[in-house]
């Protein structure tokens, strides 16, 4: 599907001009293909070559990446990058980097701090035990609170770019899913149902069965610290359907755009693939798919495999026609003819992957296997610059 | 059971039973390293030795069924391989397993629409949908309906709240059923001689630095034992030191010229191959190091090596559970 800059200029397909007419992108993607990673390296050659100010806005940075990026126990405070560091890198930044790492409770806190009606709502949410188990481990509590934290930062309009990475969730999906869900639930009828009979302690005909297994199972106590928990909640509720909603609106802002991350590898670029489908058919920008760790091309270059094949045959001939020693070389011929071609079947395999993807995002990038972990700026904009166009 | 109950919980880890007499496992590992690949090979390789198996996806996605490559795979497990059954977790099903089994719930099509009302219950109070998930498993390790159940289990990052759940609840819900039932479920996951956790890892630092931060989470968070560590990907090395010498002058541009001459082509590419794969295996030894620094060096380390023919299917099945065989001694 052809996709149309929202400037309505005519595209190049590169992320250099994919990120210059955007002011939100978004990498996601399967866990382990360097997200995180590439978010930054994202921000960093942006920054660097582009005016303006870019954030980036990481969820659970590496440590050397942290280290990197100088947000290393930073929590949600956003921290300007220095100039200089770009200049240790060689490169005099034409903008500026900024970072951030998501914390999650501190984030849910400030939410709760915004949008509860009085100060006793306010501390009786803040420490009901309910509450400080689902700050921390609410299943799609990550995905939402880094939605809800760009939805912020955009709104604070201090930024040119944000480029937000997506926390680590069980489908890559969930985070698309995050905003409607949490105004789902907070304008679920079942939440009424949940709060009416501690209410009111009259039961209706319709929630009683339900009541009766969910007092088995749960017990009484439970389920009243539940639903005194969303009755404080419900307090929330017009404020949190309201900024969920804004959220979600967001996302499908022409200003927004989504960049899929994977490798291509089987499993992480099956996911990526379903993912950037549902992208589509969300009506979101798919602006840029990124491979990282792609293998070189020579790898796949028959004439090679020819000269590979031809070494291994042939090692004990050719080794007696090189002044070395000749049993070591022998061997040594053998263990690198061998090597050419294994390395050539996952090159060619992970080619034809590439070759049969059916998602046609704006920009196709694609980065090589590094021989280091990045480990600071420099390391990030070589990579950056790899994928850059 | 047979061993005494005292002596798993005192006794260091490397007295751990051995991997395959555990009769719950739960494999768990970063995002695509591997885990599920693992968690199968695990399973066929019990089976192949002539145990029981039961293998259990917890997040639908299907990549347990593509690894024998059978059609999906539900909640009612289906033997896909001789010995070999798979299914896949649906909590809501667990719940109405269990309320059938247990409660005896009457008439539970009245319950209204039990889908919806399970979800919100479960979305409100966390631990719900891990404990049926958990449960689950466990009644399969009480009822000894099979001598091995092989669980391909969350991420690291979402493994440890799913462990768990059952010492939550327990602590949440005072009184109930549900809390009498969290006390069985907790002795068997606490149990070292017959659960543990296999963490998979790959020699690249996140997943290295997420395996070693899980082994902290399970022992300050849980009660499970790690049972082993289990490196997926690791690159051959390629050749020792005084081959190494000779690689470096048949690098030299003379040297180079006279082996394109006598391969009949140009070798440059094979060179860069031999570089590549160097790099690759050398950036993984120390990751590699990093994590036998980490680790407790009593729980066991077994490493399984790239396969260059890695695609999901059975035959990679075939080929890791080998490969496992071999690291395991059998």
């Amino acid at each position: 599907m052809p996709v149309i800059s929202g400037q309505g200029q005519s595209t190049r397909a590169s992320l250099d001009a994919l990120l210059a007419a955007r002011e939100i992108a978004i990498t996601c993607g399967p866990g382990g293909v360097g997200k995180t990673t590439t978010a930054a390296a994202t921000a960093a050659m942006a920054a660097a070559y582009q005016p303006g100010r870019v954030l980036v806005l990481t969820v659970d940075p590496a440590r050397r990446l942290a280290d990197a990026l100088g947000v290393q126990g930073l929590g949600n405070a956003e921290r300007r990058i220095p100039d200089e560091l770009f200049r240790e890198a060689g490169v005099t930044p034409r903008g500026e980097l900024w970072a951030a790492m998501l914390d999650t409770k501190e984030s849910w806190d400030a939410l709760i701090r915004r949008h509860a009606p009085d100060a006793r709502t306010r501390q009786q949410i803040l420490q009901n035990p309910l509450y400080r188990n689902i700050s921390g481990r609410f299943v799609q509590s990550h995905d939402y609170i880094a939605m809800e934290r760009l939805y912020e930062i955009h709104a604070e309009g201090s930024y040119d770019l944000i480029v937000v990475d997506t926390p680590p969730s069980r489908h890559a999906l969930d985070f698309l899913d995050a905003p409607k869900r949490m105004a789902d639930f907070f304008s679920s009828r079942l939440l009424r149902w949940l709060i009416v009979p501690y209410r009111s302690r009259v039961m209706n005909l319709a929630s009683k069965p339900f009541y009766q297994v969910a007092d088995r199972l749960l017990g009484t106590q439970f389920l009243e610290d539940i639903a005194e928990f969303f009755i404080l909640f419900n307090t929330l509720h017009e404020g949190f359907v309201q900024r969920a909603e804004a959220v979600g609106r967001l996302l499908e802002d022409r200003r927004t755009t989504f960049v899929v991350v994977s490798t291509l590898e089987a499993a992480p670029l099956r996911e990526a693939e379903l993912l950037a489908g549902a992208l589509v058919d969300r009506r979101l920008h798919l602006g840029a798919l990124v491979f990282n760790k792609v293998l070189p091309d020579y790898l796949r270059d028959p004439g090679a495999a020819e000269v590979a094949r031809a070494i291994g045959e042939r090692a004990g001939e050719i080794a007696g026609q090189l002044p070395t020693d000749p049993a070591l070389t022998e061997r040594l011929l053998v263990e690198i003819a061998e090597s050419f071609l294994n390395l050539r079947i996952v090159a060619r395999r992970e080619a034809e992957q590439q070759a049969d993807l059916g998602a046609t995002p704006e920009v196709l990038a694609s980065a090589p296997a590094f021989d280091t972990d990045i480990a600071d700026l420099a390391g990030l904009l070589r990579l950056g610059r790899a994928l850059w166009g | 059971m047979a061993s005494p109950e005292g002596q798993s919980e005192t006794a260091p880890r490397s007295a751990a039973p051995p991997l395959l007499d555990l009769k719950l496992v739960f494999v768990t590992g970063k995002g695509g390293v591997g885990k599920t690949t693992v968690a199968g090979a695990l399973a066929l390789l019990a089976a192949q030795r002539g145990q029981r198996v039961l293998a259990c996806e917890i997040d639908p996605t299907g990549a347990l069924a593509a690894l024998f490559e059978v059609g999906p795979v539900g909640f009612a497990p289906r033997e896909v391989a001789p010995n070999l059954f798979a299914m896949s977790m649906d909590t809501e099903a667990s719940l109405r397993e269990y309320l059938k089994h247990s409660l005896r719930v009457p008439l539970i099509g009245r319950i209204g629409p039990l889908a919806t009302a399970f979800d919100f219950v479960a979305t409100a109070a966390p631990g719900v949908r891990d404990i049926l998930t958990v449960g689950k498993l466990c009644f399969e390790v009480r009822e000894r309906t099979y001598d091995l159940v092989v669980v391909d289990a969350p991420a690291t990052g979402h493994v440890v709240s799913l462990l768990a759940a059952p010492q939550a609840i327990n602590e949440l819900v005072k009184v109930g059923l549900i809390r009498s039932q969290t006390d069985w479920i907790l002795q068997i996951l606490s149990d070292h001689a017959r659960t543990g956790v296999v963490a998979v890892t790959t020699p690249e630092e996140m997943p290295v630095a997420e395996t070693i931060e899980l082994t902290g989470r399970l022992q300050a968070e849980t009660s499970v034992a790690l049972s082993a560590v289990i490196v997926n990907r690791v690159l051959p090395e390629l050749f020792g030191r005084r081959e190494e010498e000779v690689f470096a002058r048949l690098c030299e541009p003379d040297l180079a010229a006279q082996l394109s001459a006598a391969a009949g082509g140009d070798v440059g590419p094979i060179l860069d191959g031999a570089r590549l794969a160097v790099t690759l295996r050398r950036a993984g030894a120390v990751h590699l190091d990093a994590l036998r620094d980490g680790l407790d060096p009593t729980v066991p380390l077994l490493l399984l090596p790239y396969l260059f023919t890695r695609f999901p299917g059975l035959r990679t099945t075939r080929q890791v559970a080998s490969a496992l065989s071999d690291e395991l001694g059998f």
